[in-house]
């Protein structure tokens, strides 16, 4: 009874399966014979790039953040970036992770305005910053973010660096990918033009977005003394490692605990190795 | 609960004499996992992989549990608490990242114990008991996991709970009423997101329990062993103790280098990125997948794209996303029919030439599955996962009695001993020094 009605669902699914493919089939084969593939090609797939691979400090097995680097990139996150983009999630004592002293946390956090009540009024009101605070959002909610910027809001960028495919690579190929419209695409995809006020950017998953170019001239950020000359892409690879860091603090500890489990393990699984063979000696299996 | 000539407890400290006497539980765990129990001396490496799911489910019990204290169930604030557990708690990030990849490890050691099962056919008698107290596991399991990753409460944690919820409104008429029952409401919201972390707190403990009867249902007839012979006399067995606590003490020793390489150097490898944006209601990603672990089972669902209809009349009897589900749950569920599908008196593949060529066809079939199910649902991958989907059923409830009907089993070994002694003649001379695996 049950190989009789199992084998009965069998040929019901199967037999559904196959319908599904027939159609599947006949559907597919005029975009086959007209396109030479199974889907009529996109703009975006045909325009689309994938990001840049850099070769960041943090890469590998015992990379490390490169903390000038991080002070660069933020310098340039301050200076460019916060004017329309927040990282909720970094605290400002965090910054110690950079090299920074206490006494320059403590300024950096007093620079901000942080929302609280008054206490004596108990009405809101904004303080300055401590570094227990963490720095603070730019727009007070999403409807206030869009006014200001063309109806898109800006999203906020601790975790930039993990919520994209790419990462790093995908933050710094963004900010160097701005170019104009390639008239082979304006050519063959005629109703693709950047619609006004976006900006096209191969980089980008639907190729317009609403930012301009935050990066466009060498020098826009001043770099201390003996630092790299800050130039666009020096600047991007800068910020994007700095939004590496806001994104996974923790990438420094996690890589050098991982290489004392592994070593561990690997000794642990040697001298386990041995003690199967020994206690199996003799006892053939 | 064991062979005649098992070894007995006898314990020689005067308070373990004591306790005994009160509490058998020295006794009892002697026979389980001590030298009281004994096993096949044959068994193979693919033999670890049932401890290994019950190492896996212990690394997730701890770190969840721990989880649990850092974490607030409560869609407005659940996605920055799990920044809170990554940034601030000590060693948050250890923890959150070995529960994350812990829930793949377990699926990967639990997938391979499935398919060894599959393999040696140890859900046939006098084993079905365990064989089905398994897929309850397994289906526990599922259920687990993908309330696990809502809590979360990223893009993908909350359009996966749109998606999966949304699979029961497919139900004729009382799909709606269930749907909105599961949620607590129309959408994913407060009253989902903490009914699921209730229960994803609950159902690992369900687990365990139904671990203990597994295990309990095993321990009746004895381990099954790559001959399929069944054990004859003392000279098949050993002690588990020491004999399989060393060879899995080595198995858990690989086993945790691979999960420590993934959890600190590619610990977001199997995730996605998606699920590092916060929740949003208005913003639907591109492509919503599952976790890999559910692929496969996500390629069956998406297959079905015709309605079953009376030709010509226009009349839906069954639509393309109710089959789908049907077929989804089928998928699983015909795993429970499995012993009573599979009449062929043979257990192991190793003696079964026809059944072991279908085996592989099927492991291959899961596989292309699995990419279509993680591929976007576009051509040709919705027309290849309808192949193997095809196939999938086509495996186990019409290819699988055939083959019990019409396959010519090669010779078995008359005992697990002979089997291995035959074995031993076939080595160089010098590696017989050294018994190598």
């Amino acid at each position: 009874m049950v190989r009789i009605f199992g084998g009965l669902v069998g040929l019901f699914f199967a037999g559904m399966l196959l319908i599904s493919f027939i159609v599947g089939v006949v559907a597919v084969t005029p975009v086959l014979s007209e396109h030479g593939s199974f889907v009529a090609p996109t703009v975006e797939e045909e325009f689309h790039h994938h990001p840049k691979s850099v070769a960041w400090s943090f890469n590998g097995p015992f990379g490390k953040y490169d903390k000038a680097q991080l002070q660069r990139g933020f310098q340039v996150y301050s200076e460019v970036c916060a004017a329309c983009h927040s990282i909720k999630q970094v605290a400002f004592r965090s910054l110690a992770d950079l090299g920074y002293s206490d006494a320059e946390i403590k300024a950096i956090a007093k620079k901000r305005q942080i929302p609280d009540a008054d206490p004596k009024t108990g009405e809101a009101t904004t303080r300055e910053g401590i570094p227990a605070d963490h720095f603070p959002l730019v727009y007070p909610n999403d409807i206030a973010a869009r006014a200001a910027n063309n109806n898109a809001i800006p999203p906020d960028l601790s975790l930039m660096a993990k919520s994209r495919e790419g990462g790093p690579d995908y933050i710094h190929s963004l900010l160097t990918g701005f170019e104009e419209q390639p008239a082979e695409l304006l050519k063959k995809f005629p109703d693709a033009k950047t619609p006004e006020g976006l900006h096209f950017n191969p980089y980008f998953a639907n190729l317009n977005l609403a930012m301009a170019p935050p990066l466009s001239a060498e020098g826009q950020v001043t770099y201390g003394e003996g630092q790299p000359k800050p130039t666009v892409d020096q600047m991007a690879q800068d910020v994007s490692a700095f939004l590496m860091w806001t994104a996974e603090p923790k990438l420094e500890a996690r890589k050098s605990t991982g290489f004392a489990v592994v070593i561990f393990l690997l000794f642990a699984t040697v001298l386990s190795y041995m003690a199967y063979q020994n206690i199996w000696a003799n006892k053939e299996h | 609960m064991s062979f005649p000539w098992a070894e007995h407890y006898t314990p020689k400290h005067p308070v373990m004499k004591w306790v005994d006497e009160r509490l058998p539980l020295p006794r009892f765990v002697y026979n389980a996992v001590g030298s009281g129990y004994e096993v096949p001396r044959n068994l193979n490496y693919f033999w670890n992989f049932g401890v290994l799911a019950g190492v896996a489910l212990t690394i997730q019990l701890i770190t969840g549990i721990v989880l649990a204290m850092h974490y607030a169930a409560n869609a407005g604030v659940a996605f920055d608490s799990v920044e809170h557990i990554m940034r601030n708690v000590n060693s948050g990030w250890l923890l959150r990242y070995a529960h994350a990849n812990g829930a793949s490890f377990f699926f990967i050691v639990v997938y391979i114990h499935i398919f060894r099962g599959l393999f040696y056919s140890s859900y046939k008698a006098p084993r079905e008991m365990v064989w089905l107290l398994g897929v309850v596991i397994f289906l526990l399991m599922m259920a687990t996991a993908f309330m696990g990753y809502v809590l979360p409460w990223g893009q993908m944690s909350y359009w996966g709970a749109q998606v999966i919820t949304g699979l029961f409104s497919a139900l004729p008429l009382v799909g709606e009423p269930i749907h909105t029952w599961l949620l607590g409401g129309f959408a994913p919201g407060d009253a989902a997101l903490n009914r699921f972390f209730s229960l994803h707190y609950l159902l690992p403990f369900v687990i365990a329990g139904v671990i203990i009867l597994h295990i309990w249902a095993l321990h009746i007839p004895g381990s099954s062993n790559p001959t399929g012979v069944e054990v004859k006399g003392p000279q098949d067995t050993v002690p588990f103790h020491p004999y399989y606590t060393a060879k899995d003490g080595f198995g858990l020793a690989v086993f945790l280098l691979i999960f420590a390489t993934v959890v600190f150097y590619a610990p977001n490898y199997m995730g996605h990125p998606d699920n590092y944006i916060a929740a949003n209601p208005m913003s639907t990603p591109a492509h919503i997948v599952p976790e890999w672990y559910f692929w496969p089972f996500y390629a069956i669902l998406r297959a079905f794209t015709v309605d079953l209809s009376i030709p010509f009349t226009g009349i839906v009897i069954i639509p393309a996303k109710l089959l789908g589900v049907l077929a989804m749950f089928s998928s699983i569920l015909l795993l429970f029919f499995l012993p009573w599908i599979d009449t062929s008196p043979v257990r192991s593949g190793k003696y079964r030439p026809l059944f072991k060529k279908f085996f592989y066809l099927l492991l291959i079939d899961v596989a292309v599955l699995g990419y279509c199910g993680g591929a976007p649902a576009a051509e040709p991958f919705v027309m290849i996962s309808q192949i193997a989907a095809a196939y999938y059923f086509a495996h186990f409830l019409i290819v699988l009695p055939l083959i019990a009907i019409y396959e010519r089993p090669d010779p078995l070994p008359g005992s697990i001993t002979e089997a291995v002694l035959a074995n031993a003649k076939h080595r160089p001379a010098d590696a017989a020094a050294v018994p190598a695996e």
